[in-house]
């Protein structure tokens, strides 16, 4: 047992004395939330838009103020044509044009039908279909407010309900995704250099021929990092809560239990690759190259898994990022408990169990 | 470097010494019998344990301080001893009688990082770490590559000390000058064994005639001796030429002929005993 705290003691040294290394492990998870959050979203938000209004009535002006003070649109412009509707799509001004005939209020007092077109630039088809679908909806709440009272006979009405995100904010689905991603990549990192920066430094060649077993060895080099992490999973919370306005639903000790639990993984996948790569330089790459584009494919932040091929969809099961999102989602967002989550638990658990297993197992106990 | 029909035994409680050039294979030897490499075929056993199957109780056992400097550099002295004991689960003050002599000379920067000590420091601080465990067979490849000449002096009157507590030595050097110091000597060149005896028996093994030559123009002279029939070898040896004949006969008057002959100013011939690095030169020969 000494033994071994020695070595956990050894370990934290090397982190505690390099301290740029130190500072860098705790503050790009940081960033990255940041930067992740922020820009890593599809959400539709102050989309620039355009009205030519012919009519320049009551209707028309009550319509137009609700859509400039939508946050989903920004109206930048007032045009006073169709050939300047073009032109101002062409210089990329404008996402969506409204256009309101003339005499549009008189229309639809008297012929009850009146017209108005929505013109969207659909190059970006996501991003139309929604512009479109905001706009419309905008102006049937309008339509209801000319007819409080009356109940026209057999209309169906949907009632739609945005369950767990009423304000349908991308951060709810993007800060989960965002913290697995970060948590992978960092904690994997800083183990994926630890193993090959004794082999580096010759100190491996020294501490094989000692009483230590592989398994000490491999699980006093993670401990230390799980106590950074600690912080890291402290600060992306803290971060998740404060800058990026996604609420703690659930239980705040599960989901912490839970991302220690998606750390240690984490850490196991980077103590793996330092087992076999032959650099520091290669084992940093490796686990960025590695692990990055994987992590963000399939956790299901980005791309909803159930459209992808077959194929696709069972590779993404080995990503240990794909679980732990839906934990966070389950807890966080949906205040699940843990017999919600149990299943995706026992999955992290397993695997990490196999990470370490094969690390230890793989583990050089000699030079070549 | 590849090891070919490499075959020795090691008295307990003596300085055995390796001895040959870079390249030799001496740290691939240190290796295997530390049980960092598996040799292709052969075996070996140290203590008793055979280095493939017993390798968990070698490593416990023996102590191995490798060529180059692998304790942690940005520990402090202190703390490389403190882990180095602890691993071995034993502790500083229990086998400090061991290592008091050397490390009372690295205590006054006990607290610097290990990275910032100078080449003898490193070393010495390397062998304490080495010895703290009190190992029964103790591994040093090079330990005095590198070091000044007085630290040398030192790091060997250390391992006398050793020696006199029992400690099984294996040594590898470069130097020649330090295969005298041990009690037996193996000389290895490109893999092989070239001869293990004490290092008095090789030099009694060297028969032939031995002169050290000097002249004004040693170029010149190295070649033309080189060219001689009657001359086995010559080779630069510091300020001098070590020149060895194939036969007793008249080899002083060949040496004073050859150099009047070429018209050699500041003729110094004189014979010589042999040296261990003169034995080496002439079994590299064979």
């Amino acid at each position: 047992m000494k033994q071994f705290l020695i070595f956990v003691k050894k370990e934290w040294l090397h982190i505690w004395r390099d301290r740029r290394t130190l500072f860098i492990l705790l503050f790009m998870p940081v960033i990255q939330i940041v930067l992740y959050g922020f820009a890593l979203t599809n959400e539709v938000k102050n989309s620039k838009v355009a009205i030519f209004d012919q009519s320049k009535d009551e209707a028309t002006t009550v319509i137009s103020n609700e859509i400039a003070a939508s946050r989903y649109f920004n109206l930048v412009k007032n045009v006073y044509s169709y050939k300047d509707i073009e032109a101002t799509f062409r210089k990329g001004e404008i996402r969506m044009a409204i256009v309101f005939p003339a005499g549009f209020r008189y229309d639809l007092l008297h012929s009850n039908h009146a017209q108005i077109q929505l013109i969207a630039d659909a190059s970006d088809p996501n991003t139309a279909n929604t512009l479109t679908n905001y706009a419309s909806s905008i102006i049937n709440d309008y339509q209801q407010t000319l007819h409080p009272t009356e109940d026209l006979p057999y209309t169906i009405k949907t009632q739609v309900r945005m369950l767990y995100n009423p304000e349908l904010k991308g951060a709810y689905n993007f800060v989960p995704g965002v913290m697995a991603l970060v948590l992978m990549l960092v904690c994997a990192m800083m183990t994926s250099i630890a193993i090959v920066k004794e082999k580096e430094m010759g100190t491996m060649e020294v501490i094989l021929v000692s009483p230590l077993r592989p398994f000490r060895i491999i699980i006093a080099k993670t401990i230390p990092y799980l106590l950074v992490s600690m912080l890291n999973i402290t600060s992306i919370l803290l971060l998740s809560v404060y800058a990026l306005d996604v609420p703690i639903v659930g239980n705040l000790w599960l989901l912490i239990a839970e991302s220690i639990l998606f750390t240690i993984t984490s850490l196991s996948v980077g103590i793996l690759i330092s087992n076999s790569a032959k650099t520091q330089q290669t084992a940093m790459f490796t686990s960025m190259m590695s692990l990055f584009l994987p992590t963000l494919l399939f956790a299901g932040f980005m791309f909803p898994i159930e459209n992808m091929p077959i194929p696709l969809q069972i590779i993404s099961n080995i990503v240990p990022a794909k679980w732990y999102f839906i934990i966070v989602k389950d807890v966080m967002i949906k205040g699940l408990g843990f017999t919600a989550v149990w299943k995706e638990t026992l999955i992290l658990i397993s695997m990490t169990a196999a990470l370490l297993g094969i690390s230890i197992y793989k583990f050089k106990i000699r030079l070549a | 470097m590849a090891l070919n029909g490499i075959s020795f035994a090691v008295e307990k409680g003596e300085i055995f010494g390796i001895i040959g050039p870079d390249g030799a294979g001496k740290t691939s030897l240190f290796r295997i019998l530390t049980t960092l490499l598996l040799a292709d075929s052969g075996s070996a056993s140290v203590d008793g344990f055979n280095v493939v199957k017993d390798y968990k109780q070698i490593r416990n056992h023996v102590g191995y301080m490798p060529g180059r400097f692998s304790l942690y550099q940005d520990l402090s002295v202190q703390e490389n001893l403190e882990f180095f004991a602890t691993i071995f689960n034993t502790s500083i003050q229990e086998n400090y009688d061991l290592v008091k002599e050397i490390y009372q000379q690295i205590e006054p920067f006990k607290t610097r990082k290990a990275g910032q000590l100078s080449g003898g420091m490193k070393q010495k601080l390397a062998l304490c770490c080495a010895l703290i465990h009190k190992p029964s067979v103790l591994f040093l490849d090079e330990p005095t590559t590198g070091v000044d000449a007085v630290s040398r002096k030192e790091f060997w009157e250390m391992l006398f000390r050793l020696k006199a507590q029992g400690i099984t030595i294996l040594v590898s050097t470069p130097y020649m000058d330090e295969a005298s110091l041990c009690d037996r000597v193996a000389l290895i060149q490109k893999g092989s064994l070239l001869s293990i005896n004490t290092p008095t028996s090789i030099i009694r093994e060297f028969k032939k005639p031995l002169w050290s030559v000097r002249a004004d123009e040693m170029f010149k002279l190295m070649n033309e001796l080189k060219n001689d029939p009657l001359i086995e070898s010559c080779y630069p040896f510091g300020q001098v030429h070590h020149v060895v004949f194939k036969t007793q006969a008249n080899s002083k008057e060949k040496l004073e002929h050859l150099t009047k002959q070429g018209n050699y100013n500041h003729v110094e011939v004189k014979p010589i005993e042999p040296g261990i690095e003169d034995c080496f030169m002439a079994l590299m020969k064979e």
